[in-house]
């Protein structure tokens, strides 16, 4: 863990995590900055490599939120990407949120990308993550698999996820 | 409508808070009409405000809402058949997915991963019930009720298929809005294909909203008003015979149980019946279901009494005769939904002619005890009933329904949580 997480959720969705707050003397009593509405992760194979994550996040302040870094228990890595004339691509600056408003991660749009998942996300999964703020805090939620066919986005760089069957370069 | 729209809100919401939604949105509509429409309150006429619609059935509670809800003008039963990995832990998951769906769906909210979250905003009375068969019972390693397996056979009357019965997991969904059961039916066979396959499907309807004042008893195909003396909920009848108690295994309790059988009617056959026969062979008037002994149609049938040739007025395997029971807490709790199918290839009718119907009814009952309320009457109705003439079931199922949950678990918790 890179940062203390020391908000208190108060979605249903998101993770109550009050042992690890138990642990942080100096809690902030107040909300999260971002809440994590209706989260889940799509099912994949450890062949797929890859998945995504999405839901909706609602900035509960009055200044800009900035998504710097995801992490999960379920994947090495994680960019956050959106979706732009139907290829993924890496989304510079991480993800902003204005003051009071929210964001919907969701297929077609921004995501969280998983790279190079270990072993199978299966439906019924409950899989967790953490969101990295510009201002080093974190946000935990637990995401439901949902088994998706959706979601095939390809790459910027012209490789049909889709379609080819493995990538051959390296 | 700009100067009815505040009030009309307001009782918009209080009405739909309440129970008695149903019918007190018929008085409700009613009176809004008239006041928007001076004198043309009588005339029937195109609803214009699509109130019912936006109509929710409350998911969360002590019991499943499909059992205590109004029955919709549309029902569709799900039956699915376990995969063999699929255990305790992974049936717990897929309840889990199961009923967070139904959860978001009934209340007019899109499932997760749902891109079509446009077609849940009318859920228009949408509940989703939960059954178990036998099997998911057993792999949940929880006590099986003593009835909960396939009925006795009725070698009188059965003819059953497989295609239309049995099942490990059973949903039903009924509601007034054929769009919402259509969405919600497909988020759910979404979700469960990595855990079981979809044995069999069917539909069934009852006249739409607004044709008939809510609460009407369903007239099935042959006509019949059907249904009359079946408990409603808030009846104290209706409790006893519905809801496990003591006698059950604990997961059980709040919970019941329900038997479908699917019933192929033999409309051409009927045909042949004329007006008196018909009455005869259920022992109630067409026009309106009172018992042919007197009074209306929920008045109490008479089976004792004699006409003048010292007969008893209503035939003693007349269907009401035999399907009787002198207390109605124990008794069943029927929900019944006709079905009018296309005809299948090949099919002929009981003249050997090319068949040109496939109808039936959707007979669905709640008991909290198969073997003690169901099995008897049905026993009685095997061997002595007028309308078996007509009628013969073709599928047939027996599952537990677990009680309700609260915001935050899921059905099926009391066994698998």
């Amino acid at each position: 863990m890179f940062t203390r997480p020391r908000f208190l959720a108060t979605a249903a969705t998101v993770i109550a995590a009050a042992a690890l707050a138990g642990c942080s003397s100096d809690a902030v009593p107040s909300g999260p900055e971002l809440t994590v509405t209706d989260p889940w992760v799509k099912t994949a194979a450890p062949e797929d490599m890859m998945s995504a994550a999405f839901g909706t996040l609602t900035n509960t302040t009055d200044h800009d939120v900035t998504v710097v870094a995801a992490t999960s228990d379920v994947s090495p890595e994680i960019q956050l990407h959106e979706v732009v004339g139907g290829q993924m691509q890496e989304k510079d600056g991480g993800l902003t949120i204005p003051a009071g408003a929210s964001l919907t991660l969701e297929p077609g749009g921004f995501h969280l990308m998983l790279m190079g998942i270990p072993a199978a996300i299966v439906a019924g999964d409950e899989a967790t993550f953490t969101l990295e703020l510009s201002d080093g805090e974190t946000v935990t939620f637990t995401a439901t698999a949902k088994d998706f066919d959706g979601a095939n986005e390809s790459y910027g760089s012209g490789m049909d996820m889709s379609a080819s069957p493995e990538p051959s370069e390296g | 409508m700009p100067a009815a729209d505040t009030s009309g809100l307001s009782r918009r919401r209080l009405l739909l808070g309440g129970a008695a939604a149903g019918a007190g949105a018929a008085v409700a509509l009613g009176a809004e009409r008239a006041g928007l429409v001076p004198g043309a309150a009588p005339e029937p006429a195109i609803d214009a405000a699509g109130l019912n619609g936006e109509r929710v059935v409350p998911f969360h509670g002590a019991h499943q809402a499909g059992v205590t809800s109004a029955p919709g003008a549309h029902a569709t039963y799900l039956a699915f058949d376990l995969l063999a990995g699929t255990d305790r832990d992974r049936l717990r998951a897929w309840m889990r997915l199961l009923t967070d769906d139904a959860a978001r769906l009934t209340q007019g909210r899109g499932a997760l991963a749902d891109l079509e979250p446009e077609l849940a905003v009318r859920p228009a009375g949408l509940t989703a019930t939960f059954g178990l068969g036998v099997e998911a019972v057993r792999r949940a390693g929880a006590a099986v009720p003593s009835w909960l397996g396939p009925l006795p056979a009725f070698p009188e009357i059965d003819a059953l298929e497989a295609r239309w019965s049995g099942g490990d997991v059973l949903v039903l969904l009924h509601g007034d809005d054929p769009t919402a059961i259509a969405h919600l039916a497909r988020m759910l066979v979404r979700d469960s294909r990595t855990f079981a396959t979809l044995r069999w499907r069917q539909a069934g309807f009852r006249r739409a909203y607004g044709s008939d004042a809510s609460g009407t008893t369903m007239r099935n195909l042959f006509g019949q008003v059907d249904g009359s003396t079946t408990p409603q909920p808030g009846d104290e009848a209706f409790d006893r015979a519905v809801w496990a108690g003591p006698e059950a295994p604990a997961w059980l309790r709040g919970g019941t149980s329900l038997v479908l059988r699917r019933i192929a009617m033999n409309l051409e056959g009927w045909d042949e019946v004329g007006r008196e026969g018909r009455e005869a062979a259920v022992g109630r008037r067409l026009a309106d279901g009172a018992p042919l002994t007197g009074g209306s149609e929920h008045d109490a049938i008479d089976l004792d009494k004699k006409d003048a040739s010292g007969f008893t007025v209503i035939n003693p395997v007349a269907h009401a005769a035999s399907a009787h029971v002198a207390d109605a807490g124990a008794g069943i709790v029927r929900m019944g939904f006709s079905y009018d199918d296309p005809v299948e290839a090949g099919a002929v009718d009981a003249a050997g002619r090319p068949a040109v119907s496939n109808s039936g009814l959707l007979f669905g009952s709640w008991q909290r005890d198969v073997d003690a309320q169901y099995v008897p009457m049905q026993r009685r109705l095997a061997r002595a009933d007028l309308l078996n003439t007509w009628t013969t079931p073709i599928g047939s199922g027996v599952w537990a329904i677990p009680p309700g949950c609260e915001e935050g678990g899921f059905v099926g918790e009391t066994l698998l949580g």
